[in-house]
């Protein structure tokens, strides 16, 4: 116990230096964006005002707090643009999140019941397109999907449809393009709890005289579902501010909040509004957020 | 008995899921690197095996350029991120309580879903008021920022799997902690600090939304260059990139695992996440 002890000291010193790391590149940022977010747009390098300056004494810096207001919060709940981007994220993010724990699931079942030694084949299967960069496989789908592309060509050839099907720039699209980048990210969390799974429990239950089905149903299901709850947050919370499959798959006429931030920030050169939308995307994910937070830290510290 | 066996058997079900979902995430990246071979301007139409979009690569200055920069930047933000994340993830899994702790795992865990909008937008904010110059510097901190969070969960997952008895062994032997860490921990983790290494390196490279916030103009990196040729439409020379991009990463994936095979013999695979 003593010699646990000894280690504890300097284990907890070698967290200073990526604390500190961590505050000022990610906890201060946050700042900013809440601080901009409460400025107003103006035409100037950076583009917003009021700024504060630190060496024009304190009288300035108490003017640039009574300059701040909350004008582009009631941009953002008075304009439908933001409102349905808003709700159109979180219904692309839900459709999408329930598709991939259906199809997800079946998958990470099939590799928990391979023998041992293909399991680690299967699960670097898995992992190979995860560490593929998202971009690329994006526009490989764009190559499949195009007018003259492989699967107007595949469907034309089978007698499926009759003229190419228009698929780039829907919504069909971009549904898939998600399903396809996010399938790893909903698989490994599945597989993990369910390869740890005790196979004499599916006995047992069998001896017990239930059906395969309601073993399923009434075992592994259940005992899955921290898996289940890892697979829908890894996927839900970052679909929620995805910008670049719909910007590459989906049509323009309705728009993702993290697009519309996008639009805002790059083309608008409007920052206040972009912090003001990243201020409420982020009130929206904290609950999922904490979720997440605390299931890793179950998942990582079990003792 | 046979009957209970049957209930964990490998079923017909499970093979045809399993073919199913590993056809739908290959079929697309296999016919991506076919098509980077076809002779033809037009991308839909079969011209022959040629290699003269990986020749129009080599001498596109600008991609070049690019790939370059984001080389750089993966190498040296996975470097950094490396070490900043095996530190967190010591302090993690052997400081116990401290001051601080929640907050520290929280800044930790949350990046990993954060989405990247609102990082970039963030960091970028950070360094307009800092007034710092942007370019490779401010895209190589972003990263760090995202990339050794990876590396800090990679790490503590093996640190949480190993025998602490092995280190109290080697303290009780005489030995101080430091030595015990460098004689005993360090050795055992080193596959997973390997395999932080490579998944950092790889999100780097990877990475648009982040490196599209924090660069400058005149520093594009690979994925923004990508990023605004796909818009235009699909070229070929998009498709000999992006193969190149695809054989990199499969080879930084096999040394991983090798490395990893190697170094514990149990083959325990280094699993990301």
């Amino acid at each position: 116990m003593s010699t646990r002890n000894i280690f504890t000291r300097p284990a907890r010193l070698a967290a200073i230096a990526p604390s500190l790391w961590m505050l000022l590149f990610f906890l201060v940022p946050f700042g900013f964006v809440l601080k901009i977010s409460l400025s107003q747009t103006a035409i100037a390098q950076p583009p917003y005002l009021p700024v504060f300056d630190l060496s024009q004494g304190i009288d300035a810096i108490k003017a640039a707090l009574a300059a701040l207001s909350p004008d582009n919060f009631k941009l953002l709940i008075s304009d439908d643009l933001y409102i349905l981007s808003y709700l159109r994220s979180l219904v692309v993010a839900a459709v999408s999140t329930s598709i991939l724990l259906l199809i997800g699931y079946p998958i990470a079942y099939g590799m928990a019941r391979l023998p041992k030694r293909w399991q680690a084949i299967a699960m670097m299967l898995v992992i190979i397109p995860f560490w593929t960069s998202f971009l690329i496989r994006i526009y490989a789908w764009i190559n499949i999907l195009q007018h003259d592309g492989l699967l107007n060509k595949v469907l034309l050839a089978l007698h499926l449809v009759s003229a190419p099907v228009v698929w780039l720039s829907t919504d069909s699209a971009m549904y898939l393009g998600i399903v396809y980048s996010y399938l790893p990210f909903m698989i490994l969390p599945l597989y993990a709890t369910l390869a740890k799974m005790e196979p004499a429990l599916l006995e047992a239950a069998s001896d017990l005289g239930s059906s395969p089905g309601s073993a399923f149903w009434l075992v592994t299901f259940p005992l899955s579902l921290p898996g289940v709850a890892a697979g829908v947050l890894l996927c839900f919370i970052p679909i929620v501010g995805e910008f670049v499959i719909p910007d590459l798959l989906a049509g323009s006429n309705s728009l993702m909040i993290g697009q519309t931030l996008w639009l805002e920030f790059f083309t608008n050169k409007d920052w206040p509004v972009a912090s003001a939308a990243a201020v409420v995307l982020l009130l929206l994910l904290v609950g999922p957020l904490i979720l997440y937070d605390r299931l890793q830290r179950r998942q990582l510290e079990r003792a | 008995m046979m009957a209970s066996r049957a209930v964990n058997r490998f079923s017909p079900f499970n093979a045809v899921s399993l073919a199913l979902g590993f056809a739908f995430l290959y079929l697309p990246i296999v016919i991506l690197v076919i098509y980077s071979f076809n002779a033809s301007r037009l991308v839909t139409v079969w011209g022959g095996w040629s290699l003269r979009w990986y020749d129009e690569f080599f001498h596109d200055g600008a991609m070049i350029e690019a790939a370059w920069m984001s080389f750089r930047v993966a190498a040296t933000s996975a470097t950094i991120a490396t070490l900043l994340g095996t530190l967190a993830a010591v302090a993690l899994s052997r400081g116990e309580r401290f001051f601080g702790r929640t907050l520290f795992s929280g800044m930790l865990y949350a990046p990993l879903v954060m989405p990247e909008v609102i990082t970039g937008l963030s960091l970028l904010l950070l360094f307009v008021a800092l007034n710092a110059e942007r370019g490779f510097w401010t895209v190589t901190i972003a990263h760090t920022t995202l990339t050794m969070c990876f590396v800090a969960v990679v790490v503590q997952s093996r640190l949480a799997s190993l025998d602490r008895s092995l280190e109290e062994a080697a303290m009780d032997l005489g030995c101080n902690p430091r030595r015990a860490f460098v004689a005993v921990t360090l050795p055992l983790i080193l596959p997973a600090i390997a395999a932080g290494w490579m998944l950092a390196f790889t999100l780097s490279l990877d990475d648009l939304v982040i490196a599209s916030f924090t660069t400058g103009p005149g520093s594009a990196t690979l994925p923004i260059r990508i990023y605004s040729e796909v818009r235009l439409g699909v070229k070929p020379e998009i498709n000999a990139i992006c193969t190149l991009v695809v054989a990199l990463i499969a080879v930084v994936i096999v040394v991983a695992s090798l490395v990893s095979k190697l170094s514990n013999g149990r083959g325990e695979s280094a699993a990301p996440l």
